[in-house]
């Protein structure tokens, strides 16, 4: 009767011989067990694995693709300043000047660097190889300084975009730079690749000649938006998107944080606190878009606030942001030990003494940690500002909250759709920006978890 | 697990052994048994007879290292990361710290009842059949119906749950659950059974109604149990071992240890002085 | 006058304020502070208060109504004949003058007293600027005086500083609350709006989404241009294949993490998963339309398995928003599981049960409510998703349940709606409303079910 199964009918009841654990059947048994467990295991690692590996493919999509846009083409040219081009009066006025015709300038140099090239389709391809852009960086020079009329310089100027991308070799013609030096010529059909033969002679040509260099690209981080793949920078949607967080911040910190010091201290526990909780909960798990309605019907509808505003922006991301700081702050403040609280009550300070002069010092980390994830956030969030208008075509950069203004993730957004391969570059470009901000905000609230980390 | 034959105290193995009045096969032999969590050492060489079919009593003072012991008998100390265990633990002269054996056939074979009662969150039945089912025994659903009810009927349960099979387990009352809980562990036909003060939670109805069921056990199993009841240890078991700060001081039939302690510290503990 | 530069000198004063009063306070207790029934600084605060409250309370108010207030004004001094017309009119009115007012040409012939209103509201607007200026600048000082004429050895400063502190506390603790209601109106207003064009049954049983439509004027409203059950039928196809993907690899990802592995793996996959959840969506966006759309193509398509496969098809937008909820899966069933008792581990391993036969037989199945509301949770998100959707998408509302073609969702159409003009009279945009509205309960109801739910199952282990 020792053994339950043994009392079954047909099994022999034995003494104390090797238990029924021990027999082979068991350890077969055990075998395939153990089998089992593996394999889940496996499981588990795989799953685990693929995640990773989803994120390496994400930012190696990216980076792959990202990192070229920090390179930017340049050809030079000799450019002869003609006083009679840029200034016939002679009067050096800084209002004429501006408006001379600079691509007269480029053209002619170009026209002379390949003095074989006719026609006018030729010739029109020919200009192509700068950027449109060149006439105002020559306007540039000449105001700032108008002594270069009547002289002969070496200028870089941006290639255009089709040029910039086939000198980086994404936009392939089959064959190597050095094989087409020796004279072999593209193998990718000429009518399937945006520059002809001819461009990419006039291309080669320059490059035996010295004129085609790499150089940082300084526009993406110091200029506007642009039509034009190598005329556009991201400069503005940084700027948009600061001004954005810092009327998320100066909004979403004082109210979640008194908000919650409201909830976490002195509220009492009734119907009514309880619905604020839950509400919070639920904000929280709004989708963002919806936030992007309210921001429309309310701010931008009913009380006529600008739209495309940093101003707007900022107020509703700061909606949003409100329950994560809210959350934050509750827990920082749960974490420090009643016995603080106490202590200060009982040397006689009022309840408001006791938050401001202890609990919210001692809770400052937390919070601070939590408002950092919450900036972040706000800081990659994009759907509910194409809701107010932050989605416009800006070149500007704006100078205050209430300009019209687009974010770096919109900014993205809107360079993902454009046709050119140069603005995939671009886009991953912005995204890597974007990411390094992100990575940034993340480690400094890990590094401040990490040093004020506090075990009561 | 290699067992330091160098620092053996021999009065410890005396105490262990020569003591033994109740002459019962040894079921479970252990020797200079020493436990670290982390840093901190738990147990400090623990030399230890348990004999077949007889209840052991394990008492002491709280975090004297008892259940750290118990624990290790069926390797559930295994699943605490920090914890190392050094020394020799026998089941049948069997080193269960050895290469071949595998810690599933281990606890198949000793089988646990903890200090909360832990029924799983499935119906009565299912709670019962868990330990079977996984192990490959009762196949078939009316070999399956036989273990359950044989199970519930040697835990004192079946009289009270025959009709509400399943309901869920954590339906029942707290004796009721811990009852449950030492039939599913005598569903898988364990030899030696580990009770980790299996009535700490329970009222004193609850606990006479067990302390019964674990007398009746006896006859077929092995059983250690740990308990800072005295009156309880006196109780239930045959043999009683006193466990004070990571030592096994004392080790004797229980009538022995209750009316003339040899150590002092066990007197102390006895008469109420600490603990 | 720029209102903005009340709020300097409303900052100015509170200043002033905070300084004269602490002082105010220190020369009534005569060197013995401890006279006061409240410190010194409390007296400053208390002073900075009725300086600085009523002026600010003063500017906002004139903030929200100025243009309200200007263009009604504006608007009566005209003659009857511009101002007894129906409703839409007269907005049209309102829009012009405020339009000329702004200096932005309407493109329209205007009547001279239309603009006469017009320059009527800037001059409202600039004299009633300068008018808050004064008055609130002598509320300020009248306040800052009434408070310091006050300051005595009785008064209370501490109490009544902090009744007004509790108040604003307690403002802010509502602009959670105000904020949920500000989207339920809003959406409900414009929704109603939309539902007198179109009604509520065809909007969401009808089978026919083409909101293009609507813009010829002769066909605003035309039947079966609005119905949303394509918009739903793929957002549902979409989250249901994130959550194919995002569930099982979130779920095992949070078993393998609590319970197999190595410390060296969990240090290394934790930050994994953290930063997928920080990946903003747009970057997920970007990431489905030009990588794994083609892929799936690619893998799928012509030159792969041959099967017929849109270039903005529904399964590489669903793998992404799966990728992108994986992080949110398994922190969320992590912090399920282990909130599964150790005792119940114990149980299974005391009876011989192997790890996996523990998590699979008896913590999976105890934490399954948990699970549950965690993965409605993942649901509710997908569905709100809007940025990987709107990039790798696509617009056409196609009506089906094949993952290789093109759906379109109701975030994206919410997005498309309104992104660009707008005209708030058109049934095109107000169906963003209604789509939002719908979005909202959705979401909202499986929120508050799975909070209900997890919450539930968490008292149960406490």
């Amino acid at each position: 009767m020792t053994d339950i199964a043994q009392d079954l009918p047909g099994t022999v009841a034995k003494r104390r011989t090797p238990s029924r654990y021990q027999s082979d059947e068991f350890k077969a048994r055990l075998k395939a067990r153990y089998n089992a467990e593996r394999r889940f295991q496996v499981y588990g690692a795989l799953a685990i694995a693929t995640a990773a590996a989803m994120l390496v493919i994400l930012l190696f999509s990216i980076c792959s693709k990202g990192y070229l846009a920090f390179w930017q083409t340049e050809i030079k040219l000799e450019i002869t300043f003609d006083p009679a081009v840029l200034d016939p009066s002679g009067e050096r006025d800084p209002n004429g000047l501006r408006r001379a015709n600079y691509q007269g300038l480029i053209n002619s140099a170009l026209y002379e660097a390949f003095p074989e090239v006719s026609g006018r389709r030729d010739r029109r391809n020919l200009r192509a190889l700068i950027s449109s852009g060149g006439r105002f960086q020559l306007a540039d020079m000449v105001v700032a300084n108008p002594d270069l009329i009547g002289t002969t310089q070496e200028v870089w100027f941006l290639a255009s975009d089709d040029i910039d991308q086939f000198a980086k070799g994404t936009l392939p013609c089959g064959v190597t730079h050095e094989e087409r030096m020796a004279g072999i010529p593209c193998t990718v059909p000429e009518d399937s690749r945006p520059i002809n033969d001819r461009n990419i002679g006039w291309y080669d040509q320059l490059y035996a000649n010295g004129q085609v260099d790499f150089a940082f690209n300084s526009v993406l981080f110091t200029k506007g938006n642009s039509r034009e793949p190598e005329l556009a920078g991201m400069w503005g949607a940084i700027v948009g998107s600061f001004y954005t967080l810092v009327i998320t911040l100066a909004l979403a910190v004082p109210i979640g944080v008194a908000a919650a010091v409201y909830l976490e201290e002195f509220a009492p526990k009734n119907a009514w606190t309880d619905l604020i909780e839950i509400n919070i909960n639920n904000l929280a798990a709004v989708p963002s878009i919806v936030f992007g309605l309210l921001g429309l019907a309310v701010f931008l509808n009913f009380f006529g606030l600008p739209r495309s505003a940093p101003l707007v922006g900022g107020i509703v991301l700061a909606l949003m942001t409100l329950p994560t700081v809210i959350i934050a702050t509750r827990a920082a403040l749960k974490a420090v030990p009643p016995s603080i609280r106490e202590a200060a009550l009982g040397v006689g300070a009022s309840p408001y003494q006791v938050i401001l002069h202890h609990v919210l010092p001692l809770a400052a980390p937390g919070i601070l940690t939590g408002t950092i994830i919450g900036m972040a956030q706000a800081l990659g969030e994009t759907a509910p500002l194409l809701m107010v208008g932050m989605v416009a075509f800006i070149v500007d950069i704006p100078q205050g909250i209430t300009d019209a203004a687009t974010v770096m993730p919109v900014q993205i957004y809107m360079w993902s759709d454009l046709p050119e391969r140069a603005f995939v570059e671009r886009t991953s470009a912005a995204i890597m920006v974007l990411l390094g901000f992100l990575i940034l905000m993340n480690g400094l609230a890990v590094y401040l978890r990490k040093k004020f980390e506090r075990r009561w | 697990m290699t067992a330091s034959t160098m620092n053996v105290d021999p009065s410890a193995i005396a105490m262990s052994n020569a003591d033994a009045v109740g002459t019962g096969r040894v079921k479970i032999h252990s020797k200079d048994v020493k436990v670290f969590y982390g840093a901190k050492q738990a147990l400090k060489g623990i030399y230890l007879d348990i004999f077949e079919h007889s209840v052991t009593a394990l008492i002491g003072p709280s975090g004297c290292g008892k259940s750290t012991y118990l624990r290790c008998l069926n390797r559930m100390n295994d699943t605490i990361d920090i914890c190392r265990v050094e020394g020799l633990i026998e089941l049948d002269g069997e080193d269960i710290y050895g290469r071949t054996i595998d810690t599933v056939q281990l606890r198949a074979r000793v089988g646990m009842v903890f200090q909360k009662p832990n029924p799983f969150p499935k119906s009565i039945y299912d709670n019962i059949a868990y330990g079977p089912r996984i192990h490959g025994i009762g196949a078939r659903r009316d070999e399956m119906d036989v273990i359950v009810e044989k199970s519930l009927q040697r835990a004192g349960l079946w009289d009270e749950v025959r009709d509400r099979l399943k309901e869920p387990g954590t339906g029942l009352s707290g004796g009721q659950q811990q009852r449950l809980c030492i039939a599913r562990a005598i569903a898988v036909s364990p030899e030696v059974i580990l009770m980790d003060e299996p009535c700490s939670a329970l009222d004193p109805i609850a606990t006479a109604h067990i302390e019964e069921l674990i007398d009746e056990l006896r006859e077929n199993y092995t059983i250690v149990i740990v308990t800072h009841n005295m009156q309880q240890a006196a109780r239930v078991s045959q043999r009683t071992a006193f466990f004070h700060l990571g030592d096994m001081v004392e080790v004797n039939d229980t009538e022995e240890i209750f009316t003339n302690p040899k150590d002092e510290r066990t007197q102390g503990y006895i008469t109420g002085r600490y603990g | 006058m720029n209102p903005s530069y009340l709020l300097w000198v409303i900052l100015i004063l509170t200043i002033i304020g905070y300084f004269l009063g602490q002082n105010r306070a220190a020369r009534v207790a005569d060197g013995r502070l401890h006279r006061l029934h409240s410190v010194p600084s409390y007296h400053g605060i208390y002073v900075l208060l009725w300086a600085a409250l009523p002026a600010f309370l003063l500017l906002a108010l004139w903030v929200a109504m100025e243009s309200w207030l200007a263009l009604e004004l504006a608007i009566a001094q005209l003659p009857d004949r511009f101002t007894n017309v129906d409703a839409r009119a007269l907005s049209l009115l309102q829009a012009d003058v405020l339009n000329i007012a702004a200096g932005i040409n309407t493109g329209r012939e205007t009547a001279p007293e239309v603009k006469e209103a017009a320059e009527a509201y800037n001059n409202l607007r600039s004299m009633g600027d300068t008018a808050i200026f004064f008055v609130g600048l002598l509320m300020g000082l009248a306040g800052l005086r009434f408070a310091l004429n006050r300051i005595s050895l009785e008064l209370r400063a501490r109490n009544q500083v902090e009744s007004v502190l509790n108040v604003l506390l307690i403002l802010c603790s509502l602009v959670a609350i105000l904020t949920t209601v500000g989207i339920v109106l809003s959406l409900l207003f414009e929704a109603m709006r939309f539902f007198t064009w179109v009604p509520p049954a065809e909007f969401l049983f009808g089978l026919q989404w083409s909101p293009q439509i609507a813009l010829r004027a002769d066909q605003v409203g035309s039947s079966g241009a609005f119905g949303a059950v394509p918009l739903f039928t793929g957002t549902l196809l979409i989250t249901a294949i994130a959550m194919v993907v995002a569930v099982p690899i979130g779920l095992m990802s949070a078993i393998y993490m609590s319970e197999y592995a190595p410390v060296a793996v969990r240090s290394a996959a934790k930050p994994v998963l953290e930063v997928l959840a920080g990946v903003p969506t747009v970057v997920y966006g970007f990431f489905a339309a030009l990588t794994m759309a083609p892929f799936v193509r690619e893998t799928f398509g012509a030159n792969g398995l041959g099967l017929d496969v849109a270039s903005e098809s529904a399964l590489a937008a669903g793998i992404v928003m799966g990728i992108m909820i994986i992080p949110f899966v398994s922190s969320l069933s992590d912090d399920v599981i282990n909130a599964v008792p150790q005792s119940l581990r114990d149980g299974a391993y005391g009876l011989g049960a192997t790890k996996s036969e523990t998590i699979r037989q008896v913590i999976l199945p105890a934490a399954l409510p948990g699970i549950v509301g965690a993965v409605m949770l993942a649901i509710s998100r997908a569905i709100g998703e809007t940025m990987i959707v709107t990039m790798a998408a696509g617009l056409a509302a196609n009506l089906t349940a094949n993952p290789f073609e093109a759906v379109t969702t109701v975030t994206v159409q919410i997005a498309t709606l309104l992104v660009g003009d707008q005209e708030f009279d058109s049934p095109k945009t107000l169906s963003a409303f209604g789509l939002g509205l719908v979005l909202f309960i959705v979401t909202l109801a499986l929120n508050m079910i799975a909070l209900r739910v997890v919450q539930k199952y968490r008292e149960k282990y406490d």
